[in-house]
């Protein structure tokens, strides 16, 4: 086994086992900082598939963004004594039972159908190519994702704003 | 089947083993952060489908551009969804699922 299969199954493993820990631990801040492993393995397999751009993408804005974001709002709505009854897990059977029905299913599928790979593609630069696309392709969507972020910005200061009763 | 990083179907994998966690959490979570948090691994898993699509399917790079509106996408999911959950913080004084039933005061 090369070094860079070892550096794989590192990633994966570290993606996995902290997904499980978001989804099993009894502590909400426990699972908060677990998903910091998930996000940063998830950028590590982006960097094996090549895609530099989007992984530098989800550390910027998954670990710097989204993690900062969920923490804050973990710090604010708990008392922190309170950390270990907050978490709660209802239906917990079922819903392992279904999920684990639903996994093997999907593993099975993916298993059986023959993916045509087209050719070997060479690890190079993506940045570049993504903003000429970015700019000629998909100009519309990416005006639009600017409109969406103002108005998700504004609608988040309308919603956490403390209500003013006369 | 191996399991190496030269191979689409590792890929599929580690991203349905994610979606199935992200789901798990969604459906058996009471706490509105911890649902939000099962939506990021969700959203996270449809990306690296499509970067793994993208580099071992076509080879171009629309599965990356993809990648980065769900990216923007789930910015902005996460902000709003966060404030509503401290909206309904400020409200019931707890951020229980099925606490808040009401839909107004």
């Amino acid at each position: 086994m090369d070094i860079s299969t070892a550096v794989f199954y590192l990633i994966a493993i570290i993606t996995v086992g902290s997904a499980a820990v978001v989804a099993f631990s009894p502590n909400i801040i426990y699972s908060a900082f677990s998903l910091l492993g998930t996000f940063a393995g998830v950028a590590g397999l982006y960097v094996f598939l090549g895609a530099d751009f989007v992984a530098g993408v989800q550390v910027l804005i998954y670990v710097g963004g989204i993690l900062v974001l969920i923490l804050f709002a973990v710090m604010l709505t708990h008392r922190i004594t309170d950390v270990e009854i907050t978490n709660r897990a209802a239906g917990r059977i079922p819903g392992l039972l279904i999920v684990a029905v639903f996994l093997v299913l999907l593993v099975q599928s993916i298993r059986e159908t023959p993916w045509v790979r087209v050719k070997e593609v060479a690890h190079q630069p993506t940045t570049a190519r993504i903003g000429d696309l970015f700019l000629e392709n998909y100009l519309l969507p990416f005006e639009l994702a600017s409109l969406v972020l103002l108005a998700a910005m504004i609608g988040a200061v309308v919603l956490s704003r403390k209500e003013i009763k006369d | 089947m191996v399991f190496s990083p030269n191979e689409l179907t590792s890929y599929l994998i580690i991203g349905a083993v994610l979606f199935s966690l992200g789901l798990l959490c969604v459906l058996t979570r009471r706490n509105a952060i911890s649902v939000l948090m099962g939506v990021e691994l969700i959203l996270n898993s449809a990306n690296i489908n499509y970067v793994a699509f993208s580099h071992f399917g076509s080879g171009n790079l629309d599965g990356q551009i993809y990648a980065m509106f769900v990216i923007m996408l789930a910015a902005a999911e996460a902000a709003v969804g966060l404030a509503i959950v401290l909206a309904i913080f400020q409200l019931f004084h707890t951020i229980d699922v099925e606490a808040a039933q009401t839909l107004k005061e």
